[in-house]
C-alpha cells in the first residue's frame, strides 16, 4: 500500500519559484508588490527576462547589498534595486505606454479575490475610513498581455479567494489568465477555473472545499 | 540672452496664485523638488489643487503644505503609505478632497494636456469604481473609458542638470513624472542639482527641452535619503 502523502502547502518562496518556472526567456515582465516581487529571485540571471517597474525602470536587476544601494534607483514598491546591463530609464507616460500598449508579456499581481470570469479585486477592501490607493494596478491589469495572480488559496480565516463574483471593489474585468496559490495552479478559461496542478497529496475535493467557485479538470 | 535661472525658491514661485493647480514631480523620495515644496508650504497660498503621485509622509514636504491648510484638493494614485498621517487625518475630517486616479491614467492625462488633446480613451479602470459616470466607447471590439486631460497652472520638477535655456536631464528613477509634468503646465519651475553651461549638455541626452521650462533654481539638494523609509 502507498504511503499517504500529507499535503504541504507551498510557502511564499516556493510560490514565487513556481511562478518563475513558467516565465520564458525574452519576456517583458512587471511584478507587483509582495510575493510577486520575490519571483525575480527565482529566474536565473542567464535566462534573460526583462523586468519592468512602473516608475520607469526597464531591466530591473537583483536587490543590491545593503552598502551598495543607489539612492536614485528604486522600484515602484520604493525598494532599492539595481539596473541590469542593457537596462533603460523612461518617464512615467512612456512607462505606462509600455504597459497599456501591449508591450508587457506578463504582469504578476497579488489579489484579494479572483472570480471565475477572470475579474480581479486587489486594490481596495471597500472600507471607507482610509484614503483609498490604487497605484498602477488598474493599468497593469488592463494593459498586460497576460495577467497572472499569485496569492494564498484562502484568507487567513479560511474564506475562499477563488470566487464566483468578486465582493471587493474590482481592479479589472476578465483580466486574469492564471492563478498560482499555495495549493494549486489554476487557469481561467471561458468555462471557469481549470485546475492544472495541485500540491502532492491534495485531492480535487479538498481543493474544491477551499474554493467558492466550481473547479474543473482539464478536458 | 535667455537666462531662466532665478536666485531662490521665493523668486521661483513668484506669481503663483491661490486656487492654482500645481503638478509636483517625484516618485517616493526620488526626483522630488523638495526645496520648491518647502517654499510652497511657506507661501501665502490657499485652495490649491495638487497633483502628485503620493500624498506626503510625516510632517514635512507635501504633508506640511497640506498641514498648513493650503490644499483644497489632491489628485494622486497612491495617497496611502507608511507615515501619510496628515492626509489620513484631513481626509477623515473631510477637510481635503481626494481624487484617486490610476497611475498610468494620471500620467497620460497630463501627457494629453501637454500635447493639446482634451481627452483620450483608455482600457484602464473599465468596470471599476474609478470609471463610474465616465463615458465609454467600443473600438474594435473592446470597450474604453474616456478620460479628460489634466493641465497644471504650475509644475514643480526636480532635474539633475539644467542650463540657462532650461534644458533638463534627470537621474535614474528620478525622471518619473517630471518630464510629463514639465510639459503640461503654464508655468514650469525646475529645481536642479547641477548647473551646466549652455552647450555642455549632449543634445541627444536632454530629456526636457528648455522650451517647456520657464524658471530654474539651482538647489544642490543632495541625494535622496537612504536612511528614511522611501515612501
Amino acid at each position: 500500500m502507498d504511503a499517504v502523502v500529507e499535503p504541504k502547502p507551498l510557502n511564499r518562496t516556493q510560490m514565487a519559484a513556481r511562478v518563475a518556472a513558467d516565465i520564458p526567456e525574452g519576456w517583458i515582465v512587471n511584478l507587483g508588490i509582495g510575493i510577486p516581487t520575490l519571483v525575480a529571485d527565482h529566474v536565473p540571471e542567464d535566462r534573460e527576462v526583462i523586468f519592468h517597474s512602473e516608475n520607469g525602470v526597464i531591466g530591473v536587476g537583483p536587490a543590491p547589498a545593503e552598502d551598495a544601494r543607489d539612492p536614485w534607483l528604486i522600484n515602484a514598491g520604493k525598494q532599492h534595486v539595481t539596473l541590469r546591463t542593457g537596462g533603460a530609464y523612461v518617464h512615467h507616460a512612456d512607462s505606462f505606454a509600455l504597459i497599456r500598449g501591449g508591450h508587457l508579456d506578463l504582469c504578476v499581481l497579488g489579489a484579494f479575490e479572483v472570480a471565475e470570469n477572470g475579474d480581479i479585486a486587489n486594490w481596495s477592501t471597500g472600507a471607507n475610513e482610509k484614503a483609498p490607493a490604487v497605484g498602477g494596478a488598474m493599468d497593469l491589469a488592463a494593459g498586460a498581455r497576460r495577467l497572472w495572480v499569485v496569492m494564498e488559496h484562502t484568507t487567513k480565516d479560511g474564506r475562499p479567494r477563488l470566487v464566483r463574483r468578486c465582493s471587493y471593489p474590482l481592479t479589472a474585468l476578465g483580466a486574469v489568465k492564471r492563478i498560482y496559490t499555495n495549493l494549486a495552479v489554476i487557469d481561467v478559461e471561458p468555462r471557469g477555473f481549470v485546475v492544472r496542478e495541485m500540491i502532492p497529496g491534495l485531492t480535487l475535493e479538498a481543493l474544491q472545499a477551499r474554493s467558492e467557485a466550481r473547479l474543473h479538470l482539464p478536458a | 540672452m535667455i537666462d531662466k535661472f532665478v536666485r531662490g525658491t521665493a523668486e521661483a514661485l513668484a506669481g503663483v496664485r491661490s486656487g492654482a493647480t500645481i503638478l509636483i514631480g517625484g516618485f517616493g523620495q526620488v526626483g522630488t523638488p523638495n526645496a520648491l515644496i518647502e517654499a510652497l508650504s511657506e507661501a501665502d497660498l490657499r485652495d490649491l489643487t495638487v497633483v502628485c503621485n503620493n500624498a506626503g509622509t510625516g510632517t514635512h514636504g507635501l504633508a506640511r503644505v497640506m498641514a498648513e491648510g493650503r490644499v483644497r484638493k489632491i489628485i494622486c494614485s497612491f495617497p496611502r503609505s507608511a507615515g501619510s498621517v496628515v492626509l489620513e487625518e484631513l481626509y477623515k475630517e473631510g477637510k481635503i478632497e481626494l481624487e484617486i486616479v490610476p497611475q498610468g491614467t494620471m500620467a497620460e492625462r497630463m501627457r494629453a494636456a501637454s500635447a493639446g488633446l482634451p481627452a483620450f480613451y483608455t482600457p484602464t479602470g473599465l468596470g471599476t469604481a474609478l470609471a463610474e459616470g465616465k463615458e465609454t466607447r467600443e473600438f474594435d471590439g473592446r470597450t474604453y473609458v474616456l478620460e479628460r486631460a489634466l493641465r497644471g497652472d504650475v509644475a514643480l520638477v526636480e532635474a539633475w542638470q539644467a542650463d540657462r535655456w532650461g534644458n533638463l536631464t534627470y537621474r535614474k528613477a528620478g525622471r518619473n513624472f517630471n518630464p510629463v509634468m514639465a510639459m503640461a503646465a503654464e508655468l514650469t519651475i525646475a529645481q536642479t542639482q547641477h548647473v551646466a553651461e549652455l552647450g555642455a549638455l549632449d543634445p541627444e541626452a536632454i530629456v526636457t527641452p528648455g522650451v517647456f521650462v520657464d524658471r530654474v533654481v539651482h538647489i544642490p539638494y543632495g541625494e535622496p535619503d537612504l536612511g528614511k523609509p522611501l515612501y
